[in-house]
């Protein structure tokens, strides 16, 4: 279902690699946890096989489709498999629950009388079934969340991306996140979950891909993630040296700011949103 | 009903976006303006070409006692003279290029300058031994007036020879640097025009840049995501053009038909008729020029 032989990805700007020679295959149904401290490379894993990115050496193939041959104009029709979820929900703000789910069909040209019978039964499936009226400011967090998965499984995509889908969310609303995805889940749909929730991984007992500075240094069938232990946090002092081996730390007995490198030489924009946990402000 | 959702999100665009709509709509007005007005001028230009230059005689005037010009010397052309003159034209030689010629005596010259002049002070200071006689040449093609300068320039009695396109080339000079320097500034207007709606569709693209991160993730066709932007510049460009084509037909009927036509009664002007043409014109370039500069717009928005 996915397929990545010796992917590598370099941006640009960067100076060492974002995702370096990952050879995994996912298999259609599972469940794949992607863990790993921010800057790890999970991010530019997902949008590989969004297609967002093109790979600067290997080969992925999704669904059958070699992404390094998909043209440009092909990817729309090839994103519809997809669907994809964030820690920042993404939601637009001015459209009820209900158009922001049915937007996702109707910019598909979907008949008006197949929405009307499509979402509601999306919103039932997350249990939003009695708030398709409301705005997405006037809901919690974990609303706005299953208004955005509704929103990326409507279409029925075989594969579920989702970007630290309990990023943004307490404990509590993030297992009732949990719950929906392993529905959606159980309904046949593959997901790939990048996370560093270390809870939510542990508790769900499914396969773990683990990446460091870019590398898959873990894939295991049934696997734990340390996280909180705080084992992995050297993984993000690494990347000063870019040609240093990880190395071996005690575990700290104090828990430091997570994931926090100023030096870090990353791609993307350094995420603090989690520092407050108890606001839901649209980020954009 | 994917076209329902195209254009309403146009008419959100057009909506969300008025004022920079509006900008759009005037320079497209100015600029076509210009361009159709540059169109109808040469139009007028060839139409008066063509009608006055039919007109146009070549006059060969011969000598009155009081010209020193040419081969005058104060002396009254001869009759021997203006029969030498009567047969060169007359010659088989130039047969083929006069169409026809005839002779105005000096009554004749006065008679035609006091209808030309009439109420004029200068009519009361003329008397008719003043006024040349002249033959007057029609040429089958009125460009080839050269023949006659050659033939009958030279011969005794004969004061000067006039082709009276002569006068007109100036003032048609006059008009087509007119009309010019109008396209050029109609050139001038639709490169900013082409600039305003890039940038306006630029601005509804940045104000919608939400709606479009999640059409291409979920997977909407470009096309689904460039047309509501292109139709929106196309809607406010053909306004502009609609515009155009109304102030053009007001030039055309208060200005030419009310205003021209009677301060010049003798002169054919372009009318409506005319302006039917130009109206397509207009609004073609319009819509094309709206939707190429849209299309350039967001598709480098939209490219990653």
């Amino acid at each position: 279902m996915i397929r990545f032989d010796g992917v590598s990805k370099v941006y640009r700007t960067g100076n060492r690699p974002a995702l370096h020679d990952a050879t995994l295959e996912v298999k259609p149904g599972e469940f794949v946890f992607l863990v790993g401290a921010s800057g790890s490379g999970k991010s530019s894993f997902l949008r590989l096989i969004l297609r967002e990115e093109r790979a600067s050496s290997g080969s992925i193939h999704v669904l059958g489709q070699d992404l390094a041959r998909l043209s440009n104009r092909k990817v729309p029709f090839y994103r519809r498999n997809l669907g994809v979820v964030f820690q920042d929900f993404r939601l637009l703000p001015t459209k009820t629950v209900f158009d922001n789910v049915a937007f996702a069909l109707r910019v598909l040209g979907k008949s008006e009388a197949f929405i009307h019978d499509a979402v509601p039964e999306v919103l039932g499936l997350v249990g939003l079934g009695n708030k398709e009226n409301r705005l997405p400011h006037e809901l919690s967090g974990g609303e706005q969340q299953r208004v955005a998965i509704a929103r990326a499984v409507v279409n029925k995509p075989a594969i579920l991306l989702a970007d630290e889908p309990t990023g943004n969310l307490d404990p509590n609303t993030s297992k009732g996140i949990m719950d929906v995805l392993t529905n959606i889940n159980a309904a046949g749909t593959t997901v790939l979950m990048a996370t560093h929730d270390s809870a939510i991984v542990n508790k769900f007992h499914k396969r773990v891909i683990e990446l460091t500075d870019g590398r898959i240094i873990r894939d295991e069938a049934v696997g734990r993630y340390n996280n909180a232990e705080g084992h992995n946090r050297t993984a993000d002092l690494t990347p000063l040296r870019a040609d240093s081996q990880p190395i071996a730390v005690q575990p700290l007995d104090f828990d430091p700011i997570p994931d926090f490198d100023p030096m870090a030489p990353t791609s993307e924009a350094i995420d603090l949103s989690y520092l407050d946990r108890s606001t839901n402000e649209e980020p954009l | 009903m994917s076209w329902r959702f195209v254009l309403i999100e146009a008419w959100n665009g057009l909506r969300r976006n008025v004022s920079m709509v509006v900008s759009v709509v005037l320079v497209t007005l100015v600029s076509l303006t210009f361009v159709g007005s540059a169109v109808l001028l040469q139009a007028q230009v060839q139409s008066m070409k063509s009608f006055w230059y039919d007109k146009a005689q070549v006059a060969v005037y011969l000598c009155t006692q009081y010209s020193t010009l040419g081969t005058c010397d104060q002396q009254e052309a001869s009759a021997d003279q203006i029969a030498a003159v009567e047969a060169q034209l007359g010659s088989d030689t130039l047969t083929p290029y006069i169409d026809k010629f005839y002779f105005e005596n000096h009554e004749q010259a006065y008679e035609v300058f006091v209808e030309q002049f009439a109420g004029s002070a200068v009519v009361d200071l003329v008397t008719p031994d003043l006024l040349p006689q002249t033959f007057w040449v029609n040429l089958t093609d009125p460009t080839q007036s050269a023949i006659i300068f050659e033939a009958v320039g030279g011969m005794s009695g004969v004061e000067s020879v006039v082709d009276q396109r002569s006068y007109l080339d100036g003032i048609f000079a006059m008009l087509n640097a007119a009309s010019l320097t109008a396209v050029g500034v109609a050139a001038l207007m639709l490169v900013a025009a082409a600039l305003l709606i890039a940038t306006t569709i630029r601005l509804s693209a940045f104000s919608r840049r939400r709606e479009l991160a999640i059409m291409r993730l979920v997977g909407a066709s470009n096309w689904f995501i460039q047309t509501p932007f292109i139709l929106e510049g196309v809607v406010a460009a053909t306004i502009g053009s609609l515009l155009a084509c109304v102030a053009i037909a007001g030039i055309l009927i208060f200005f030419v038909g009310g205003y021209l036509a009677d301060a010049l009664p003798t002169t054919a002007f372009i009318e409506m008729g005319d302006a039917w043409i130009v109206f397509p014109i207009l609004l073609g370039l319009g819509a094309i020029l709206a939707s190429v500069s849209a299309y350039i717009a967001i598709s480098r928005y939209l490219r990653v």
